[in-house]
């Protein structure tokens, strides 16, 4: 009974032990639309530097929310430049750390097979009963439909057809499982080494809306980090270049 | 103004679902707990553990079956198709659906506790006197379990207020059809409105203590029913 205490301190100090010696740990917070290629970013940085990039998916304002209460997140992929910016005027962000890492790409997607045309003329045509979108409030995806549809004229008809999803990952949800015909969502959700990965799609002409720039920062938390730092270096490699491009991203 | 026209949209859409849930649940959960106090069969305990489910599944899981449940693939999208009310999801109906069911097991175990606590005895006398089993039931059974009624009405009322999770994952954030109060919140937040979402979260504060301040002070038995 005596060596209870003990082993309770020997496995509190191995514990502790472990924990110091994976210090090559990054933790990032990712923009939903970024999910997968970032997947295939983490294990190429991995491999590269030795160091751990540990993710965390969600919605930018969220993440906004997080951060300015505490949240452990030491580099921060937005899925706009607004909150970027924002951070780094109210010192959570290091200051000149922000870049635009990709240039997201809206689309008209269906998971039906020949649903959506090559020119997106079956949006006119309205035989639907939900067209899926991103609040326009809380996504950059969202907002940049919302811009598209008034730019076409459409929003005023089709505002009765709209159903929101509360972020991106949710709208493709929604068109996946069927429940909306079509919905806009980020080209990299559908799209892999080039090709749709199923369905049907019209990529929105980029004089429907203004550009989506995804911007990064790094984070007062992760100051002092170096693997935060070799994170935020990785991201702007051919490397990561490649994968981005990949998944139908535009970039600088 | 603390509460913009949304927001006051998004209340009165809340209370509604919440109404007309907790009728439902009362009216279906009745039969449901009344069975369960009653049966000696083999099936209470599966049934009475399918009844429970939604207490410990995570509102994630409800929502994600329901949206594929519900969707055109699915099998009650079919059936509601089939019947020419196309699919639930995206409407006010399909909230009603959802949380009559994620609310069940809120109302359903206050009613069994009460209707198990009555005992044969009342019943028997009853039925000595030739008390019809629906007379019985109306005029023995029901004031005898009022404690419990009152438990159900008010847990189920203020759970299906406190829903998120289901709702977020079917309905489709329409306003005045599927945006619910909780939602609504998540959205100021989201959206760094944090003068609004205190406004908001704090009247579900409020109205969730008042709630259960007048069952644990009205109803001293029902609280030990649950």
């Amino acid at each position: 009974m005596r060596s209870m205490p003990g082993i309770a301190v020997m496995v509190v100090v191995t514990l502790l032990a472990a924990s110091v010696a994976q210090a090559g740990e990054v933790q990032v917070a990712v923009a939903a639309n970024f999910t997968a290629p970032m997947k295939i970013i983490a294990s190429e940085f991995e491999k590269s530097t030795g160091n751990k990039a540990l993710l965390s998916f969600g919605g930018t304002g969220k993440f906004y929310a997080q951060i300015r209460n505490g949240a452990p997140f030491e580099v921060f992929l937005a899925a706009d430049d607004v909150t970027p910016a924002r951070l780094e005027q109210e010192g959570l962000g290091e200051k000149g750390s922000r870049f635009t890492y990709a240039t997201g790409k809206l689309v008209l997607w269906s998971s039906k097979q020949g649903y959506v045309d090559a020119k997106g003329e079956v949006l006119k045509q309205g035989k639907y009963a939900h067209l899926a979108i991103a609040a326009p409030k809380l996504a950059p995806y969202g907002a940049a439909a919302q811009e598209a549809l008034t730019r076409m004229g459409l929003l005023n008809i089709l505002e009765p057809k709209l159903v929101q999803g509360e972020n991106i990952a949710q709208t493709y949800q929604f068109i996946q499982s069927g429940n909306a015909e079509l919905g806009f969502i980020a080209l990299s959700q559908v799209y892999e080494n080039g090709v749709l990965k199923e369905g049907s799609s019209w990529i929105v002409p980029n004089n429907l809306y203004a550009p989506i720039h995804q911007d990064a920062v790094l984070l007062a938390k992760g100051k002092n980090n170096p693997a935060a730092a070799a994170l935020m270096t990785f991201m702007k490699s051919d490397k990561a270049r490649a994968v981005i491009k990949s998944f139908g991203y535009d970039l600088h | 103004m603390l509460f913009d026209p949304q927001d006051l949209t998004a209340v009165w859409l809340t209370l509604k679902l919440a109404g007309i849930t907790t009728l439902i649940l009362l009216l279906a959960g009745t039969p449901i707990a009344w069975w369960l106090a009653r049966t000696g069969s083999w099936w209470k305990g599966p049934i009475g553990a399918m009844v429970a489910l939604p207490i410990v599944l995570p509102p994630t899981v409800i929502g994600f079956y329901l949206l594929v449940a519900m969707g055109p693939q699915g099998a009650v999208g079919k059936l509601t198709e089939a019947l020419g009310l196309g699919t639930l999801p995206f409407t006010f109906a399909g909230l009603v659906v959802a949380s009559v069911l994620y609310s069940l097991p809120f109302v359903v175990q206050p009613l069994q506790n009460a209707f198990e606590a009555i005992g044969e005895r009342p019943l028997e006398a009853a039925a000595t006197l030739r008390a019809s089993p629906l007379d019985t039931f109306l005029s023995v059974v029901l004031p005898l379990a009022r404690p419990g009624y009152l438990t159900a009405t008010v847990l189920g009322f203020a759970h299906t207020v406190g829903e998120f999770g289901v709702v977020l994952m079917i309905g489709g954030n329409i306003p005045d059809k599927t945006r619910v109060v909780s939602v609504q919140i998540y959205d100021h937040v989201e959206a760094m409105e944090y003068s609004q979402a205190h406004g908001l979260a704090a009247l579900m504060v409020l109205f969730s203590f008042l709630v259960l301040l007048a069952l644990y002070t009205f109803n001293p038995t029902g609280r030990r029913t649950q």
